[in-house]
């Protein structure tokens, strides 16, 4: 299998009138990782969710390889495991339901699926509450729960937004092991965060250089 | 395939266990049905010439109940965002969700709709047909739904923008539904009026989907 790498030249983002950042460029190998970091607003949501494909970009462009991102949408996809700043789990369901029904969307083996439940439970530390109702779990568990995905449905990319939001130091440990272990079989991590965690040697993007001068003008 | 299922089955599962669902669709629709004779009077012959509409509009005013709940749910908790990222093209997400919708609200709907026909005193070919035109119907129900239900993520109010965009578009449906009972109990034959209800249910299936999953994207954005 080829690893071909993740390339952003140039982009810009908009959000309804305004510019958030713009002439954004980086490289992302196999096993490589991006931390980025930045003010409030300063647009790191929004860059995860360009390079989620969940945003057009409003300038540049993004290639997986040498393709964009856009000509290889599905492919590309297929490649991205995204959590989000909310966690998307269900008060109804138990985190193995949850998992087991994320497992099977992402078009996992279903002859992989309970050797996979069982690892993402176990390194997030899940096994007790494995089958109670989400709407029993603590703020701190429901993230675990979101963050089990990458390892129930596992994928090469993975684009993390404040990860360790709710998380204790034991668990955000148990976060940075799992990356660890994750970049260190080629595959790539791209972290939003404004606390300190430790995800290995990373390119750090502070978002707040690549803010349109204009829009200072503008603020100010 | 397996990812279609998945979703049915969890759509399904978490209405079915949250319960308030079905039972408030249908509560809603006992107790609407249950009110015209308080308002028009008890008189048999009015409530037969009017029953099957009495009927099929409280039905319609039930199913819309329920729907703000499609999408809001996922787009609130941010699973939208990955059911969009997900292996299945959300064209077919919107379909595995609209199945489990009709499945909690649309059937149980038509089944419960032979027991109010007695209350109204329909005869029984009429009940045949009011319960053969809500099963055609119902599915049309919730997929011209999920349309409006997506559109209206995200509004303020979104219930109320959710019943401005939707009871128009249920007008095709309704006129075929209550027309098929009127024309079966005048004896002029409701085939017809079945046929072209499952017109508008096929086309509802053909394109709701395409809608709401381009609805869905730009909520998203």
């Amino acid at each position: 299998m080829t690893r071909p790498d993740l390339v952003a030249e140039g982009l810009a983002c908009r959000r309804g009138e305004r510019l958030v950042f713009a002439g954004l460029s980086f490289r992302l190998p196999a096993g490589g990782a991006l931390l980025l970091t930045g003010a409030n607003g300063s647009g790191k949501t929004s860059l995860l969710r360009v390079l989620a494909t969940l945003i057009m970009p409003a300038g540049g462009r993004l290639l997986w390889g040498m393709a964009p991102v856009e000509a290889e949408s599905a492919a590309y996809r297929a490649q991205l495991d995204f959590v989000g700043h909310q966690d998307g789990v269900k008060p109804g369901l138990t985190p193995r339901e949850t998992l087991a029904f994320w497992a099977a969307l992402r078009g996992t083996e279903s002859s992989r699926t309970p050797y996979l439940l069982d690892a993402a439970l176990a390194a997030f530390a899940l096994d007790r509450v494995a089958d109670w109702p989400c709407r029993w779990l603590s703020a701190g568990q429901r993230r675990r729960v979101a963050l089990a995905r990458l390892i129930a449905a596992p994928a090469s990319i993975w684009l993390l937004d404040e990860p360790a939001s709710a998380l204790d130091h034991e668990n955000q440990s148990r976060l940075e092991q799992a990356i660890a272990e994750h970049r260190a079989s080629g595959g790539r991590v791209v972290v939003a965060s404004h606390t300190p965690i430790d995800i290995g040697a990373a390119t750090t993007i502070t978002l707040d250089a690549f803010a349109p001068l204009s829009d200072h003008a503008a603020a100010g | 395939m397996a990812a279609f299922l998945g979703l049915f089955r969890r759509d399904l599962s978490l209405a079915l266990r949250q319960g308030g669902d079905t039972g408030l669709v249908i509560g809603f629709f006992v107790l609407a049905v249950v009110l015209f004779p308080f308002g028009v009077g008890p008189e048999p012959e009015v409530l037969q010439r009017i029953g099957a509409g009495i009927i099929w509009v409280a039905a319609l005013l039930a199913a819309l109940l329920s729907l703000d709940r499609l999408f809001e749910a996922d787009y609130q908790d941010g699973e939208l965002d990955l059911l969009a990222l997900s292996s299945l093209p959300l064209e077919l997400a919107v379909l595995a969700k609209c199945a489990a919708h009709w499945v909690a609200t649309g059937l149980p709907l038509a089944l419960t709709s032979p027991f109010l026909a007695l209350l109204v005193d329909l005869d029984p070919g009429s009940i045949a047909t009011l319960f053969a035109s809500l099963l055609i119907g119902t599915p049309a129900l919730s997929l011209i739904g999920s349309v409006a239900a997506a559109l209206s993520l995200g509004a303020r109010r979104q219930g109320v923008v959710l019943s401005l965009l939707v009871l128009p578009l249920y007008i095709p449906p309704l006129i075929f539904g209550a027309g098929a009972v009127e024309a079966s109990a005048v004896g002029s034959g409701a085939r017809a009026y079945l046929l072209i209800l499952s017109a508008v249910s096929l086309a509802a299936l053909a394109l709701c989907p395409w809608a709401s999953a381009a609805a869905l994207r730009q909520a998203l954005e």
